[in-house]
């Protein structure tokens, strides 16, 4: 068994195992919590109710920026069972102040704030201002219509640029400017006049909505102790600290449960229904619901941020890249949310892949009057690749290099340094993912008829997994054998989708010999499971992962102590294993066979405690100011390449994708069907917004209100989506496992693009790529082939 | 306020509720039946679909009083008799064809239908029918794997079925040769 490899120091071990050594982590297991979910029995944040519960509901800002001039309750007090209508001045402490959620940090806040209920000033679309509790939905919709707030238009400001200008509407005092971030590096001035070669592009990436399925819903309620609880869907039980801040109380007395969540995807990352339930329970002592409508969810949850990029790249004859130019843009919306960090993302991975020793990089992110903008997976460091992989195919183009050649010969490897200055210290399988992507795909398909054309393209990505490593990122986890030799783990990430429990589960069972069905995952829960911070930025397999390795291997370790002392061996001669036949643990060595329970015995015999607490540390590193050069920012990276057929009618702009495949270095597969899933599937997340999502704005004003204006893909969008996991087994998470849950979102858009450029000589620039933008590019483009000359 | 009552699920359920209550709202908030879910109000996401007298159906769409009577069937309902997943369940579990799970109860509901109407016999056509329900998490190909290992074990037993079927006829014919001889 590969567990006797050493404890990791803080944050900086490798874990390596072979494959063939593992008996339950890398086998594709169905998940614990499938079961439930597929007998209809999981039940969801909106799934609780109490005996008569309360309902909750927001009034929100109908304009984008305005000064609010009157509130009146009292027609919709006078509405029967409307218990009460709250407005900001009834929020204990009505300020939010932007800071990074979860976990102590370092880093000051960014002195950004927003009101929980706007009082005298409406900066978006959608902004709560009033919260109106009811005995019921219907006298709570009757309610919400006749809560009377009027608004005094203020000028407002809807594009970036526009609001970094001179004399632009202030969206808050201080300026429009949000965030800045700059990279020098090297010589880029020296490294153009060097060039053969340089190429240069702008493009443009649209706001997009998570679209979760689940929309935002929770219950609270008062517990017997006066502790507030909170069962919402969220990927942040540690919320329950803003939670406290807002209502004046101490954390201690604020519980927040995440129950499985139906989505994530950075959407339940920043406080979505938590503040609103808390302050109606609180104010009326008793249980309430909260369901966010999908309108709400479109209309006003922070979206991703909208990016305008700008690249020049000097490269030699042979495809070496010498230099790079970058600029970029961002929307922030109305309010700061994560958009600093956000674009630090897109500045850090704005390089993409590749060995660029010579960078200019300017990044900044302005307040406008439209929708806030937050973490969405990916966090930034995905719109980039709609540049970088442009610029990859502009040079191959202008270079007569094979697409799949030209990122081959700039592809970082272990030991490069990164433009900020953190070298990639484990191995990069990059070229080996383009290798498979094109050795599964063989021959580029033919066009079905005159008018159509074939097209290829291929993208390739990094994205980091953990967390900026200046936000002293920790993760526990308890381990606890039962006297039946069972085994309880509580750990306090939210489960989201991903199977994040269920691989708790697999690495404790692979550490502790216990089967997968005696073993329970008790998760999600601030109050009762040790705080693993939260589930984003691809950090909890990283993070709970070694946290629950930790544990099982303290536990392990005891209960071999123990079997030692009772039997007079040596430690070194005994193991804690799976019995092949029972498939239960046991702990043998020279005549000694003590199973899991007869081990417990002996523990308890012998004072040895039978459950540790394990903490992992995320790696650590200095802080960034706005001039972004250190060792390290992220803890590691993974890397991938996606390839695209697809087939465009040159007549109606209409693209039909005909293969997907997707490729990813995942480090070890944990479980290979999680990961074959969160590839697939985070593929398909980033064709819909390739191809069809758009937060559509008009001055600020949100017009895609529904799933009838708001297009995610159905399954007759999509073809199958082919998944090549690749294992260097390098990753930091236990046995050698990299994150995977945002890495696939980065590739797509940019592997369409480049599919019709091939098909169209004409690149879209602007995503979604409408019809109508393909039939720009049919317009613009070389006559396209004809059937055949592919 | 009027009197429904519906056999959800093979149990007759009678609650009192207001003629605009949608059968989602009185199967959620009446019956504590929280399988089928609440996605979008609006019918395009399937997160909500039930089977209503055996056809599929958007719940969010239908008023409660509109169905008065009906069976209806949720995804809780398809398990076999004795509690255990039904084959389709099963190969939903052996598929990975849930993530977070939300859309999941709505694909079942959906994907039974199909099943019992033959409209599986293709990998596109199972997509087709498929194309009301959305699910943002799997990319759908998991989904689609599973509907198409139901129907081919739904084909496998009827195949079998019908084969036990023609060999007991033969046999019998046999046997009235044999006594007629």
């Amino acid at each position: 068994m590969n567990a006797d490899a050493p404890g990791p120091a803080a944050g900086t071990g490798i874990r390596t195992s072979k494959a063939d050594e593992l008996r339950v982590v890398h086998q594709p297991l169905a998940r614990h919590d499938q079961a439930e979910k597929i007998a209809g029995s999981t039940r969801f944040a909106g799934d609780l109710a109490f005996a008569s519960m309360l309902h909750a509901r927001l009034v929100r800002s109908p304009v984008p920026s305005a000064r609010v001039t009157r509130r009146d309750a009292s027609a919709a007090l006078a509405v029967p069972g409307v218990v009460c209508v709250l407005f900001g001045e009834d929020v204990p402490h009505n300020t939010v102040w932007v800071d990074v959620p979860g976990q102590t940090v370092e880093v000051a806040a960014l002195k950004a704030s927003m009101e929980v209920l706007a009082t005298g000033r409406v900066r978006f679309h959608g902004e709560p201002v009033a919260l109106v509790v009811a005995e019921t939905e219907d006298a709570l919709a009757q309610a919400c219509e006749l809560v009377e707030i009027d608004y005094e238009d203020l000028p407002g400001v809807y594009d970036p640029a526009e609001a970094l200008a001179d004399g632009a509407p202030a969206v808050h005092e201080g300026g429009n400017l949000l965030g800045e971030w700059r990279i020098d590096r090297g010589d880029p001035g020296a490294a153009f006049a060097a060039a053969d070669v340089v190429v240069a592009g702008s493009y443009q990436t649209q706001a997009v909505d998570h679209a979760y399925l689940e929309p935002e819903a929770g219950v609270g309620w008062l517990d017997d102790d006066g502790v507030l609880n909170l069962r919402v869907a969220t990927q942040v039980v540690e919320h329950y600290r803003d939670v406290a801040r807002i209502l004046g109380i101490p954390e201690a007395r604020v519980r927040v449960i995440a129950p499985y969540v139906g989505g994530g995807f950075g959407g339940k990352e920043d406080m979505t229904v938590e503040p609103y339930l808390a302050l109606a329970v609180w104010r009326t002592r008793r249980a309430v619901r909260m369901q966010w409508t999908r309108q709400e969810s479109l209309l006003a949850r922070p979206k991703r941020h909208r990016m305008w990029l700008r690249y020049r790249t000097a490269a030699r004859r042979d495809g070496t890249i010498l230099g790079q130019e970058i600029d970029i843009t961002a929307d922030s919306g109305a309010y700061a949310y994560l958009s600093a960090l956000v674009l630090l993302y897109s500045s850090v991975h704005a390089c993409g892949p590749y060995r660029v020793g010579n960078v200019t990089l300017r990044a900044r992110c302005a307040y406008t009057n439209n929708p806030p903008t937050s973490a969405f997976r990916g966090f930034g460091g995905m719109q980039v690749v709609f540049g970088y992989e442009a610029q990859m195919d502009l040079l191959a183009g202008e270079l007569g290099i094979p697409p799949a050649d030209i990122r081959k010969r700039n592809a970082l490897a272990r030991g490069d340094t990164l433009p900020v200055g953190q070298v990639v210290e484990t191995e990069v399988l990059l070229c080996q993912t383009i290798d498979a992507v094109l050795g599964r795909a063989g021959d580029k398909p033919v066009p079905s008829g005159p008018r159509k054309a074939t097209g290829r393209g291929i993208a390739s990505n990094i994205q980091s997994y953990g967390r900026l490593v200046w936000l002293n990122d920790s993760a526990a986890a308890w381990a606890g054998l039962q006297l039946d030799g069972s085994l309880t783990v509580r750990c306090g990430v939210p489960d989201i989708g991903g199977g994040q429990a269920s691989s708790l589960a697999q690495i404790a069972s692979e550490v502790l010999g216990v089967p997968m069905d005696r073993i329970t995952v008790h998760f999600g829960d601030s109050a009762l499971t040790p705080l693993a911070g939260t589930t984003t930025a691809t950090r909890q397999l990283l993070m709970s992962g070694n946290a629950v390795y930790e544990a099982a291997v303290l536990v392990r370790d005891a209960i071999v102590r123990a079997v030692a002392a009772e039997t007079g061996q040596p430690v070194a001669g005994l193991r804690l294993d799976a019995d092949p036949a029972s498939g239960q643990g046991v702990v043998t060595g020279p005549g000694v066979s003590v199973s899991l329970p007869e081990a417990v015995v002996v523990c308890r015999r012998r004072n040895v405690p039978i459950e540790a607490l394990g903490t992992f540390f995320g790696p650590k590193g200095r802080p960034v100011v706005r001039e972004l050069r250190a060792d390290r920012v992220f803890p590691d990276f993974t890397f991938g390449t996606h390839l695209c057929d697809l087939e465009v009618d040159l007549d109606t702009g209409q693209v039909e994708l005909l293969r997907y495949i997707a490729a990813h270095d995942v480090g070890r597969a944990i479980n290979p069907l999680s990961v074959a899933g969160q590839i697939s599937g985070g593929a398909a997340q980033g064709l819909g917004m390739a191809l069809l999502e758009e937060i559509a704005l008009a001055d600020g004003v949100n017009l895609t209100g529904g799933f009838f204006q708001y297009l995610i893909p159905t399954a007759t969008d999509l073809p199958d989506i082919e998944t090549i996991v690749l294992e260097s087994g390098e990753g930091m998470g236990p046995f050698g496992a990299r994150g995977i849950g945002e890495p696939p979102i980065g590739p797509p858009a940019a592997a369409v693009a480049s599919a019709i450029h091939d098909a169209l000589g004409s690149r879209p620039t602007v995503l979604p790529i409408t019809p109508e933008r393909v039939l720009e590019c049919v317009t613009r483009g070389d006559p396209p082939p004809g059937p055949g000359s592919a | 306020m009027a009197t429904i009552t519906l056999a959800v699920n093979g149990r007759s359920v009678t609650r009192a509720a207001g003629a605009h209550l949608t059968l989602l709202r009185w199967l959620r908030e009446l019956a504590d039946v929280t399988d089928p879910k609440y996605g979008c109000g609006e019918g395009i996401c399937g997160a909500c679909t039930v089977l209503v007298d055996g056809v599929p159906a958007a719940s969010c769409l239908i008023l409660a009083a509109q169905v008065d009577g009906a069976t209806v069937t949720t995804a809780a309902g398809l398990a076999e008799p004795d509690g255990s997943l039904s084959p389709l369940q099963r190969a939903f579990h052996e598929h990975h064809a849930a993530q977070c799970g939300f859309c999941t109860p709505g694909m079942l509901t959906t994907a039974a239908a199909m099943l019992a109407d033959g409209r599986c016999r293709s990998r596109a056509e199972i997509r087709a029918g498929l194309h009301g329900n959305l699910c943002r998490c799997t990319g759908y190909g998991p989904i689609v794997d599973a509907v198409e290992a139901a129907q081919q074990e739904a084909g496998q037993q009827e195949a079998g079925q019908q084969e036990a079927a023609q060999q007991e006829a033969a046999q019998q014919e046999a046997a009235e040769q044999e006594a007629g001889r």
